[in-house]
């Protein structure tokens, strides 16, 4: 699996979302894309799930042009999965059907085998008993671990996190973060926005700073952190240290 | 105890008089006997009433009538239950069309809006006398000449132009973000319709729906003009022949026995349905 994003450009009534982004990912590397509230960081996991047209620039899967016209966006959509800020799970459908859902009509999977595979993802995050219960019995932090294992449902090669824990209780991120570090441990290629800067630092091959839409930074996170090349950069990392996020 | 004490909540829920106790529940009562009795010595201090009474009240004619009528008001029942399953259908096929996306569902999309447009345009009994006396006039091969039906298909139209807006309604109250990640799991777009946006849709509407169906029991009578008889052009041939109108007042008393179990329902559920929400939410 290798992701590469070049020129991306979006723009929402004048306002330059997206502003000539090149990004590329290869297999296994976790990424986390960082900036502030309206840097373009979620526009740009939602461009590459082909949930926002672009208006400039191209996104290439294993290099395959998936922005070209006539490319067949539902199947693009089923070799990644996408995670939400609000987890958007079915509130009409059990934890188990809701995960079921896209493998048995997107991938053609058979009841009985979706549910077999689903049941044993929940085993494997510990949400074994939530199988048969509907979403809102569930935490955020469990609802958002079902979102995950709902993504991984459809065997993606690549999951994009939009702020994933950004609406979640303190104390229910640790739970979803470490789902996230065990599936980089499995070697999942991940892209993930985030504002957990503790969590881009030690679980992230790369990060990236973007900053009014535009690629301002990047670099290994050890380094970024410790001594970040633009002023943009510093100032952006010390307002996250002082509001106590690093 | 605990048992009595639910349905005796349920009751009040029911007529909703919850919260005032028994005390409010005898204040509701005594200001009801004052209410009616004033009304009835008001009407009945009218120098006609007498004649009236005979006109509209009489209980022979009302017992004479009551078989025509009643078997006329079966028919009614009969085409309203027919009537609301294809508007029901109808309808969110419509309604579904509206919602797709794209340019390509551009010509569906438009030729929806427009039969929409054109059919809520049109008052209901003209359609009815359009559909019930044009198209058998037609006499086109292999098409019924029913009036019934053509009147019943103009009823249907209508409504469903009327229906496919609550729906509408209903699949817009559905967040955005259900379509993106039903889309995102790799759903077509009418995959994402059918299994997410919709189930959730029809949830939200149904005391709309119920509503509807309350309007519809009743306007299925308006087929009357095309000849069919059901309870009011029952009533009107009673009329007709013995000039008293007593039978009107049979068909109306039918009528009042399925709407106002139906609104009561209505209201019930939508109360339900509401303290249900606002439990969740909490």
């Amino acid at each position: 699996m290798k992701l590469s994003v070049e020129s991306a450009r979006k723009i929402y009534d004048d306002k330059v979302v997206l502003d000539d982004v090149d990004l590329t990912v290869d297999t296994h590397e976790v990424v986390c894309l960082i900036g502030a509230s309206g840097s373009g960081k979620s526009t740009l996991l939602k461009a590459i799930n082909l949930h926002v047209p672009l208006d400039g620039g191209r996104i290439l899967l294993d290099g395959e042009e998936i922005t070209a016209p006539g490319v067949n966006a539902n199947q693009v959509r089923t070799r990644m999965g996408i995670v939400f800020q609000a987890f958007n799970l079915f509130p009409h459908m059990r934890v188990v059907d809701n995960i079921t859902l896209g493998p048995r009509r997107a991938g053609g999977v058979e009841r009985g085998a979706a549910e077999v595979s689903a049941r044993r993802l929940l085993d494997r995050f510990g949400l074994g008993d939530k199988a048969d219960d509907y979403p809102d019995r569930l935490s955020g932090g469990q609802q958002q671990r079902v979102a995950i294992i709902r993504a991984l449902a459809m065997e993606p090669t690549l999951l994009l996190l939009d702020e994933i824990t950004s609406a979640l209780d303190p104390v229910l991120v640790g739970e979803v973060l470490s789902v996230l570090r065990e599936l980089k441990s499995t070697g999942m290629t991940m892209v993930l926005a985030t504002h957990e800067m503790g969590f881009a630092r030690d679980t992230a091959d790369r990060v990236v700073f973007l900053h009014e839409g535009r690629v301002w930074e990047e670099g290994n996170p050890a380094e970024l952190f410790r001594a970040p090349a633009r002023p943009e950069t510093r100032d952006f990392l010390r307002r996250v240290t002082e509001a106590g996020r690093l | 105890m605990r048992r009595s004490r639910a349905s005796q909540k349920r009751a009040r829920l029911f007529l909703g008089l919850h919260e005032e106790g028994a005390r409010g529940a005898l204040i509701a009562f005594a200001a009801t006997v004052v209410f009616v009795a004033l009304m009835v010595l008001w009407i009945r201090s009218s120098s006609t009433w007498p004649a009236i009474q005979r006109q509209f009240f009489n209980p022979e004619d009302f017992a004479a009538s009551w078989p025509k009528v009643l078997s006329g008001f079966w028919l009614n029942i009969r085409m309203f239950l027919a009537a609301q399953v294809v508007i029901l259908a109808l309808a969110l096929i419509l309604a579904m069309i509206r919602a797709l996306r794209g340019p390509a569902f551009f010509p569906l999309r438009a030729t929806v809006i427009g039969l929409i447009d054109i059919v809520r345009g049109i008052p209901m009994i003209l359609l009815i006398l359009l559909f019930g006396f044009g198209i058998p006039a037609l006499q086109l091969r292999g098409v019924t000449r029913s009036e019934m039906f053509w009147g019943l298909a103009a009823v249907v139209l209508s409504y469903s132009a009327y229906t496919a807006e609550v729906y509408r309604a209903g699949i817009e109250s559905v967040h955005e973000s259900q379509r993106m990640a039903a889309r995102s799991v790799g759903l077509t777009q009418i995959q994402a319709l059918r299994f997410v946006i919709v189930p959730q849709a029809i949830r939200n509407v149904v005391p709309a729906l119920l509503n509807g169906a309350i309007s519809l029991q009743k306007d299925v009578a308006l087929v009357f003009v095309l000849g069919i008889r059901e309870a009011i052009r029952e009533a009107q041939i009673y009329t007709s022949l013995t000039f008293n109108y007593t039978s009107y007042i049979a068909a109306t008393v039918l009528f009042l026995a399925v709407s106002i179990p139906l609104a009561r329902f209505t209201d019930w559920y939508t109360e339900r349905d509401r303290r249900r929400k606002q439990g969740a939410s909490s």
